[in-house]
């Protein structure tokens, strides 16, 4: 901060300059919270803003998908056997069929149309993808929290179930899992039960994982001298738990789940690729890449676009949750 | 309250006549106080030891008056801090508060006793959460304790904050706004939002700029005299002990070693472990330059808490150490009118192990005297290895 001390405005914005029009004495003191401070930060960072929007546009076309569909390409689930050569089912033209109709060409031997599917298919990568990640945090968050301030016997245990969670084979369970599940549970069916499966057990793989971080966070923040001082005042377990310790894990934490959500993206898509994901005919980029696999050598365009898919939201979000780590550290440069 | 009237003179207008000096009940009453931390080893975590930080603390602390407690990095006044006010549970002894046994109470039990006594912490980096706005750490006090102070909290605590000398307009900023003397009145507001009775005041300024150290002593100086304020100011930097204190503790390795009021304690230290303390301090005064002033040094390191020496705990290091304080350890009694030494061969007082005369081998080769002739270009010169002090 350069001019904290003083009774003027922190932020030396012209545009804010209204204060000494308003009479003398009533200059409004402002300061910059925690957040704007982060925010301006980011907005310097010009590598983690373009991850941030490509977050952003991925977000929105998973989000309207119907409607970009709708207007750029086919329905997702549509064949088109008249894009298809008759002998060899691989698609009539060059870079697999690509044209102003089929923005990324069509399907071998279906002719369905990929830039449909891979927009679809964003919506399972990306759903997946977050709620296993708000599993993995709020799970993670809590028990972090829980091991790092009570300490002794309670941490010992909690650490030693990470332990064993980070060791576990999660894709090798997966996919055990995915076989003996019944078509319906808890009144979920087909998918929903897959997508239940995968969010639930990517989220609770991934917790320990956030909840070594939040614990290592907890034991540092627990000796600062205003634990005590709330101790001091009389400031219950609760009180020190959720008013003074969780606001500033809140930074790290979310960091964390910005990073996370690429890994989930890439765990959804190996599970999918494996055939742990969700049932065909709905599109996921995983699976796109396994039905890819069986023509690539005649049709690599096919495996191109959900694979770019896959890579961009991977950089995109790797990229922005870098920058974000970067403007909530504070002690960065600002 | 650097005059010398001011010992007499404690009354002020937030005491009642009943508190006033000589005939008031001690406001602290601590009593054999211990606090040993256990060392735990292996797959049992059993105890294989403990660091010994506070080993048998007695002293009152009277209504209105300025406690001051020195000593050596790690000789426990941090943890005697903690301790009266039960952020950590004593292994052994009493603390009694207003004639309340408060040793053991429960958080339950001592949270409406938290109002009467609060805590001004070391570091004003580290006491400020720094996702909290100035109003909500100090409004704090009065949403933990559920007060509703009259005018409503936020002018309350605006009154606070113009009362420390920051301006009420810092209600809404954030800790990372402000240096740190200002973080430190932050501080110094939050503990007497409630208008406490004791305050303990741990190294409230060594973590300060020397310059605005003087600004935060006088002004915790000016609130004792505004709302009657009883202080216990730990702090190993003796000037500033000097200019708070009504009187002083000594402490060495978790013991008391002297008590006495401030003059006297300055003017004739009696332990030889306060006497070394002060002979150690700079004088401050270019007239006095080229006088000379000789300065004990003590060699060697403290012992270690875990395993401290037997007897007298300064034996080790001490110039006057004779058979009975490697075996026997000294009382801490009054050998003058409010002056409480633990020593049998105090200096400015009688002997009191006269019989016990042959020095220990290791008391000769236990301090060095170096006489600084500080004249302005010259170098201290010290002696060639002196032996011992002149009696």
């Amino acid at each position: 901060m350069t001019a904290p001390l003083h009774d003027t405005p922190a932020d030396a914005d012209p545009t804010e300059d209204v204060a000494p029009a308003a009479g003398a004495g009533v200059r409004k003191v402002e300061g910059r919270t925690l957040k704007q401070i982060a925010w301006n930060r980011l907005k310097r960072d010009k590598v983690a803003l373009a991850g941030g929007v490509t977050v952003l546009l991925l977000v929105l076309v998973a989000v309207f998908a119907p409607l970009v569909v709708g207007l750029l390409g086919h329905p997702p689930d549509e064949f088109h056997q008249e894009e298809l050569e008759d002998l060899t089912n691989l698609p009539k033209g060059a870079f697999g069929g690509m044209s102003g109709d089929f923005l990324f060409g069509v399907e071998p031997n279906k002719g369905r149309d990929i830039f449909s599917r891979v927009v679809y298919g964003a919506r399972i990568s990306l759903l997946v993808a977050f709620l296993a990640a708000v599993v993995a945090v709020v799970l993670g968050t809590i028990f972090g929290i829980v091991a790092g301030y009570f300490g002794g016997w309670i941490d010992a245990l909690i650490s030693r179930v990470m332990d064993v969670l980070l060791a576990f084979p999660q894709l090798l369970f997966i996919i055990s899992l995915v076989s003996v599940l019944p078509d319906e549970l808890l009144g979920l069916r087909d998918n929903g039960v897959r997508i239940a499966v995968l969010v639930m057990v990517i989220g609770f793989f991934g917790w320990p994982y956030v909840g070594r971080i939040v614990r290592g966070q907890t034991l540092s923040l627990r000796e600062r001298e205003y634990v005590e001082a709330a101790r001091s005042l009389g400031g219950g377990q609760r009180h020190i738990l959720f008013r003074e310790l969780l606001p500033n894990l809140v930074a790290p934490v979310t960091v964390y789940a910005t990073l996370m959500i690429p890994t989930n993206i890439l765990t959804e898509a190996a599970l999918s690729f494996l055939g742990a994901g969700v049932l065909p005919p709905t599109a996921s980029w995983g699976s796109m890449l396994r039905d890819a696999l069986g023509t690539y050598e005649h049709d690599p365009m096919f495996m191109v676009f959900p694979g770019l898919a896959i890579f961009v939201a991977v950089l995109a979000f790797n990229l922005f949750g870098d920058g974000l780590r970067d403007a909530l550290d504070p002690k960065g440069t600002r | 309250m650097n005059d010398d009237v001011k010992g007499q003179e404690m009354t002020t207008p937030a005491q009642t006549p009943a508190q006033t000096k000589g005939a008031s009940e001690p406001l602290l009453k601590v009593d054999g106080l211990v606090k040993h931390f256990p060392i735990k080893k292996g797959l049992l975590q059993r105890q294989v030891a403990a660091v010994q930080a506070v080993d048998g603390l007695t002293f009152d602390v009277r209504p209105g008056e300025t406690l001051g407690v020195v000593g050596e990095s790690g000789c426990g006044k941090s943890t005697m801090g903690r301790l009266i006010t039960r952020l950590l549970e004593p292994t052994g002894g009493r603390i009694e508060f207003e004639g309340t046994d408060i040793t053991h109470l429960n958080t339950g039990k001592m949270r409406p006793l938290r109002r009467d006594v609060q805590m001004i912490f070391q570091d004003p980096y580290s006491s400020l959460n720094p996702r909290h706005t100035i109003g909500t750490i100090v409004g704090a006090p009065f949403k933990l304790q559920g007060v509703k102070p009259e005018g409503g909290v936020k002018k309350t605590v605006q009154e606070m904050l113009e009362r420390v000398g920051l301006s009420p307009e810092h209600y809404n900023r954030y800790p990372h706004e402000f240096s740190g003397g200002q973080r430190q009145r932050i501080g110094i507001a939050r503990a007497l939002a409630l208008r406490p009775k004791l305050v303990v005041a741990d190294e409230p300024v060594s973590a300060l700029d020397v310059s605005i150290q003087a600004q935060v002593v006088n002004l915790l100086d000016d609130l004792q005299d505004e709302l009657g304020l009883t202080y216990v100011i730990i702090a190993h930097d003796l000037s500033v002990i000097r200019h708070v204190s009504d009187r002083i503790a000594v402490m060495y390795l978790g013991k008391i070693v002297e008590l006495a009021d401030r003059k006297d304690l300055y003017a004739t230290p009696m332990h030889p472990y306060t006497k070394a303390l002060l002979s150690a301090v700079p004088v401050p005064d270019p007239r006095r330059r080229g006088v000379k002033s000789e300065r004990i040094l003590l060699r060697g390191d403290v012992p270690s808490p875990i395993d401290p020496p037997a007897g007298c705990r300064f034996h080790t290091r001490c110039w006057k150490a004779t058979q009975i304080c490697t075996t026997k350890e000294p009382p801490l009694i009054p050998l003058a009118t409010g002056h409480q030494v633990a020593c049998h061969h105090p200096e400015n007082a009688a002997d009191q192990a006269p019989e016990d005369t042959t020095l220990l081998s290791a008391a000769k080769e236990a301090v060095e005297v170096v006489t600084v002739v500080a004249k302005a270009e010259e170098e201290p010169t010290p002696e060639p290895p002196a032996k011992r002090v002149e009696k």
